[in-house]
Formats: structure tokens, sequence, C-alpha cells
């Protein structure tokens, strides 16, 4: 869609020049551009007021209650009555607390499975369906092979982890099979036994996280010029080499796009955690958002449950600076 | 294209023969590359593998097809694996009327068409005034705003909780149409900002000099060009709200608010569902979702890259 406004962009450019020469160089550089509004006499309110009701709805919805969700961080509450100062008291039971951290090793976990698998197995995926199959068999077949990788993304993953979850079960289809190819030895309740439940989670995390990185490195791939793929075969270049000197370096940018994005939903994963088997068993599975939720709601620890959900927007904002540095040295690096 | 050797010939010749060369070159590297693309074993190879790659994808869809349609009875004799014996739909009636499926469906879309029309608004009239307007501070307004589309939902869901209990908004669909409607144009703000970073200067100053206002030029110039970058917002905001689980399952407690998700979910907490019951509800509940894919299948793949590179 930003194509669109580029294309209109170019067209109008163009006709700016133009009437750039008959006016006189009315046609301003960028960073004269607010100055040049001005010139030309708007007559009308100022800009900010549109800023206004989407602003007053930011702050009544996010920025009032985090900035509360800290307050109460420092307080012992249980949603009734008044809120106890404390301190940083909160913080210090978290340090330790082996259910906190417990849940943030889960979650390097979640990173694994939502952000380093499907990022690999995805760019296999998407230059052998770009680059292989696509040359040879048509875009169409690739289309419909690609739609289903995509699929899990926009179902309501809470929808698909009961599916998983039922999967899973003691005698749910996947202990079925297992009987049926004559490997009744292995069959366990996968979700119950704390050895299985959190690489069964990540198996299912695997699954709804896939077709996302396929979709982004396919269109990233149509990007990237097509004579630098024909030179490189011309050149002798069989299809490894081409991936590794061609496709990787060309789709760093998209790279960067989803290790940011996938690295906070793994940080933020709630809901198959909530459907498949929350949090435990013995917090096998616990995650910090599902602990925070736990905390809060069921065992009404509020100040408590506001300082796990202040110590994971820390750390969320903390490793998507991190990456954004990381892509913005990777930039200049290849400028230079 | 190569020079042509030295010849003898006339000029009118010597470009013909340039031409036909080229083109017997193109025609040769052509067929050539066709043969080296549609010969062999290897490509088949690697199709049937790629395909049982997306087959394995489809087989969680598949055990539930095959189980939604099977008596509790048949299932705990014949196992999840055996093919219906007869085609049983009474699992789908009971979980309809057990959730009272219609309502559901009507709160999913109440919620989640008024979350994308308002969210898409916000954000237009947001970027507007950043991405145009480009008001003093307005990389920190951005920065901001992309801070909220950051931030885990658990940072925000006690004090909202306790703020809609206060103001009697707990338990309605309003309170979670506003919260997805802020969080939503956090990230429409941030994308659509930038976009409209881009937008022809001329346009704009073409549009004041007829003595338009900046209201009339948001509405008559700006956005009849942003057009399709919003609808692809809104399919977007639209399934997204859709989806969205914890701040419903947080605020919506009772048959009349909840949605399509929180429904299946609370059920199945309950542990009142057999396995057949289970998968004909996450059938029921997973058709709108197969619907909305089927029809925005090209939006939703080529969209979802439109904010990366930007």
């Amino acid at each position: 869609m930003s194509d669109i406004a580029q294309v209109a962009d170019a067209g109008v450019t163009e006709r700016s020049g133009a009437k750039a020469t008959v006016r006189g160089g009315h046609g301003a550089p960028a960073a004269e551009r607010g100055r040049t509004n001005k010139s030309v006499g708007f007559s009308s309110r100022p800009y900010w007021l549109y800023l206004i009701p989407g602003g007053l709805l930011f702050v009544v919805v996010i920025l009032g209650p985090l900035v509360y969700n800290v307050y109460l961080s420092l307080t012992k509450w249980s949603g009734v009555g008044q809120p106890k100062f404390i301190g940083f008291d909160n913080y210090l039971k978290l340090l330790s607390d082996s259910v906190f951290w417990e849940s943030f090793k889960n979650s390097v976990a979640m990173i694994i499975a939502m952000v380093v698998i499907p990022t690999l197995i995805g760019l296999l995926l998407a230059s052998v369906l770009f680059d292989y199959l696509g040359k040879r068999f048509g875009g169409s077949s690739v289309s419909v092979l690609r739609a289903v990788f995509y699929l899990p993304q926009v179902l309501p993953v809470v929808v698909a982890g009961i599916v998983w979850g039922w999967i899973l079960r003691p005698d749910g289809a996947f202990n079925a099979f297992l009987d049926a190819i004559g490997l009744q030895g292995f069959t366990r309740d996968w979700l119950g036994d704390p050895n299985t439940a959190l690489p069964m989670v990540m198996l299912v995390m695997v699954w709804v996280q896939i077709g996302y990185p396929v979709v982004i490195f396919m269109s990233a791939l149509q990007r990237v010029d097509p004579e630098i793929y024909e030179a490189a075969e011309i050149d002798g270049a069989g299809y490894w080499a081409r991936f590794r000197a061609i496709t990787i370096p060309q789709i760093k940018p998209e790279t960067f796009v989803v290790a940011l994005t996938c690295t906070i939903a793994a940080l933020k994963v709630f809901g198959p955690i909530y459907a498949l088997t929350r949090g435990g068993p013995e917090n096998a599975t616990n995650v910090p958002s599902y602990f925070a939720y736990f905390t809060f709601f069921k065992k009404l620890n509020v100040g408590y449950g506001a300082a796990i959900a202040t110590v994971l927007t820390l750390i969320i904002v903390l490793v998507a600076v991190a990456i954004m540095r990381w892509q913005a040295n990777s930039e200049k690096k290849e400028a230079a | 294209m190569s020079i042509p050797a030295v010849d003898r010939t006339g000029p009118t010749e010597t470009v013909a023969t340039t031409i036909s060369a080229a083109q017997r070159r193109a025609d040769e590297r052509a067929s050539r590359s066709r043969d080296r693309f549609h010969r062999g074993t290897a490509r088949w190879v690697v199709l049937i593998a790629v395909a049982a790659a997306a087959l394995l994808m489809l087989v969680p869809f598949i055990l539930m097809l095959l189980n939604a349609f099977k008596s509790p009875a048949d299932y705990s004799t014949n196992g999840p694996l055996s093919w219906p014996t007869e085609f049983y739909t009474k699992g789908l009636v009971t979980y309809w009327n057990q959730v009272n499926y219609p309502e559901k469906l009507w709160n999913s879309t109440v919620i989640a068409g008024t979350v994308a029309v308002a969210a898409v608004l916000i954000s237009l009239l947001n970027a507007y005034a950043i991405g145009v307007g480009r008001v003093k501070g307005r990389l920190w307004i951005v920065a901001l705003f992309l801070l909220g589309n950051m931030i885990p939902q658990e940072a925000l869901v006690y004090p909202l909780y306790f703020f809609a209990k206060e103001v009697g908004l707990y338990n309605t669909k309003l309170v979670v149409i506003i919260i997805f409607t802020v969080i939503q144009s956090a990230f429409g703000t941030y994308l659509l900002a930038s976009v409209l970073g881009t937008f022809p200067k001329a346009l704009l100053e073409a549009a004041a000099l007829d003595g338009a206002t900046r209201w009339q030029i948001l509405w008559k110039i700006v956005f009849p060009i942003v057009r399709p970058t919003l609808s692809v917002l809104l399919i977007f905001f639209f399934i997204w709200t859709w989806n969205e689980f914890f701040i419903p399952l947080v605020m919506l407690i009772d048959n009349a608010t909840q949605t399509i998700p929180v429904a299946l979910a609370s059920l199945q907490g309950d542990r009142l569902m057999d396995a057949p019951t289970t998968n004909a509800g996450a059938l029921i509940s997973l058709i709108p979702a197969v619907i909305f894919f089927f029809i925005f299948q090209r939006t939703l793949t080529r969209g979802v890259t439109a904010g990366a590179v930007k």
C-alpha cells in the first residue's frame, strides 16, 4: 500500500517541478515545506487540533492506565479499599520468586518458537516457493501453498489453541495416532507432563507463527531485482549459492522487521497459554503475561501483578530498542 | 544487446540482422531456461516436500472437521482418527444453542466493525496532523504511539478494569470498543504518519491557493488518495480485533456481551464439553475468520508487508 503513495508522489513531484520554474522556485525543498504552507496562506485552524480526539483517548486508555499501573506496582492492594504504599517491596519479592524467573525462562523458549525457528524455516520456505517452485510451476500453485502456511495467522489463536489442546489430550488425536502406528510406549498426557508440556506449546507456536515470515519474505523477494538472480545463474551459481549470496543479504530489512515484531509478540504471548495449559503443569509453561493475569484476577494480589506487568513492559521496550539500534547500525555499516 | 560485428551489407540490413540475431538469442535463452526449469524430477520432489509441509499445517483442521461430525458414542468407541459412522450434526446444534451463537456473532461483529472504522478515522486525523501538518514535537508523538503499540496489555488491564467498573462500563461492548480503537489507532497513526509524511506538497498548496480549508483538504484531497491504504488498515483492524482475547476475557463476563473466542474458551474452561462438542464449537467459531480469510486473502498476504519496509 505504500506503493500507492509513492506512485502518487512521483507523479505530482514532476508536476510541482514544472510549476517551480513557472513560479520562480516556489516548490520549496523539504526543510522549508512548513513555511511554504504558511506563505500560501492557510487561514484555517491549527493542525494540532486534529490530534485532540486521538490524543485524549490515548491518554485515557494507554498513558493514564500505564502510569497508574506503575503506581499500583508500588502498593499492596487486593482491588478493594485503598492501595497501601509499600515502595519497592513487590520488586524485591519478584527477585526471589522462582515462578517469576521460570516465566521469563519460558519467554526465551517462546522467542525460540516464535522468532528463531519460524524465521529460519520461513526464509527457506519463502525462497523455495519464490525462487524455485514459482519458476517451475507458476504463480498460482505458489499462492495456494503460501495461503495454507498463512492461514493460522488470521484465525483466533485461542480457538486454534483449543483444537490443539484436544489433539494433545490423553484421549486426543496425537496419542491415537501413536497407537495406530505401533508406538504405544510413547503415549502420554502431552500437556500435563512437565517434561513435554513446554516443547508441545512451542510446537503449536511454530505452527501459529510460520506463515508470517513466509509472507513477508516472499514479498521481500519480489522487491529484489530478478537480474541479480539471472546474472548469478549465468555465472553458474546453484540454488544454495544464490540463497546465501543474494537472498539473505537482499532481504535483511524484512528480517529485522520479522525479528522485531515476532519478539514483541513472543514476550506478550497469552492466548495460546491460556487455551493450552494455563501455565501448568507446575508452571512449566507459565509466561509473564499469564503470571500477571493470574496474580491480578485469581490471587487478587494487584500490586504484585502490576509489578510483573511493569517489568514485562520494561523488558519489551528495552528489547525493541535494542533490535532497532542493531538494525540502524547494520544499515549504517552497509552505507559506509 | 551486443554491437554487431563489422559487415559489408547496407545499414537497413544490419539493423535487421541485429534485431533477428537478438531475437534468436532471446528465444534460445527462453527455450533453454524453459527446458532447464521444466525438466527433471527434482522439481517434483521439491513440490511434493513443500506440499506435504502445507498438508501438515492443515492436519489440525482436518482432525477438527473429522470429529466435529462425530457422535460422542462413536468418538468413545472408535477414537479420534476414524471416519464418522454417521453424519452427526447434533454437536454443532448443541454448541450453537448452548452459547447462543448468533448473539456471539453479533457481539464480535459490532465490536470489530466499530473498532475498525473508529480506529481508521482516529489514525487518519492523528496522521494528518503529524504527517501533513508537521506539528511540533511530532517525533516524540510518533514514538509515544509506537510505545502504545508495543506495551503489553497486562500493563493496562487492571487500571482499565478498575475504571470501567467505577464508571459502569464493565461488561459492556462499549468499553472493549473504546480500548481497541485506541490500541489499533496507535499502530495506524504510526503507519499512516509515515505515509502522509511523503504526501505531495504541490497538491496541498494548489488546494490552499484555491481557498480550501485544512478540513476540506483532508477530506477532498488527502482522503481519496490514501483510501487504498485506509481500506487495508480497516481490514486488518477488523480481523485483529475479531481475534483479540485477553481484554475481552477480562471485560466481558456474561453471555450477552461475550465475543466468539471468549465464549468458546469459557465453555471449554468449564470442562463441560466432550471432544466432539469441543470440535464442533471450534469449527463454528473458526468459520467467520476462514470466510474473511478467503475474501481478503490477497489483501492480507500483501498488506501484511506494507508496514514492513516503510
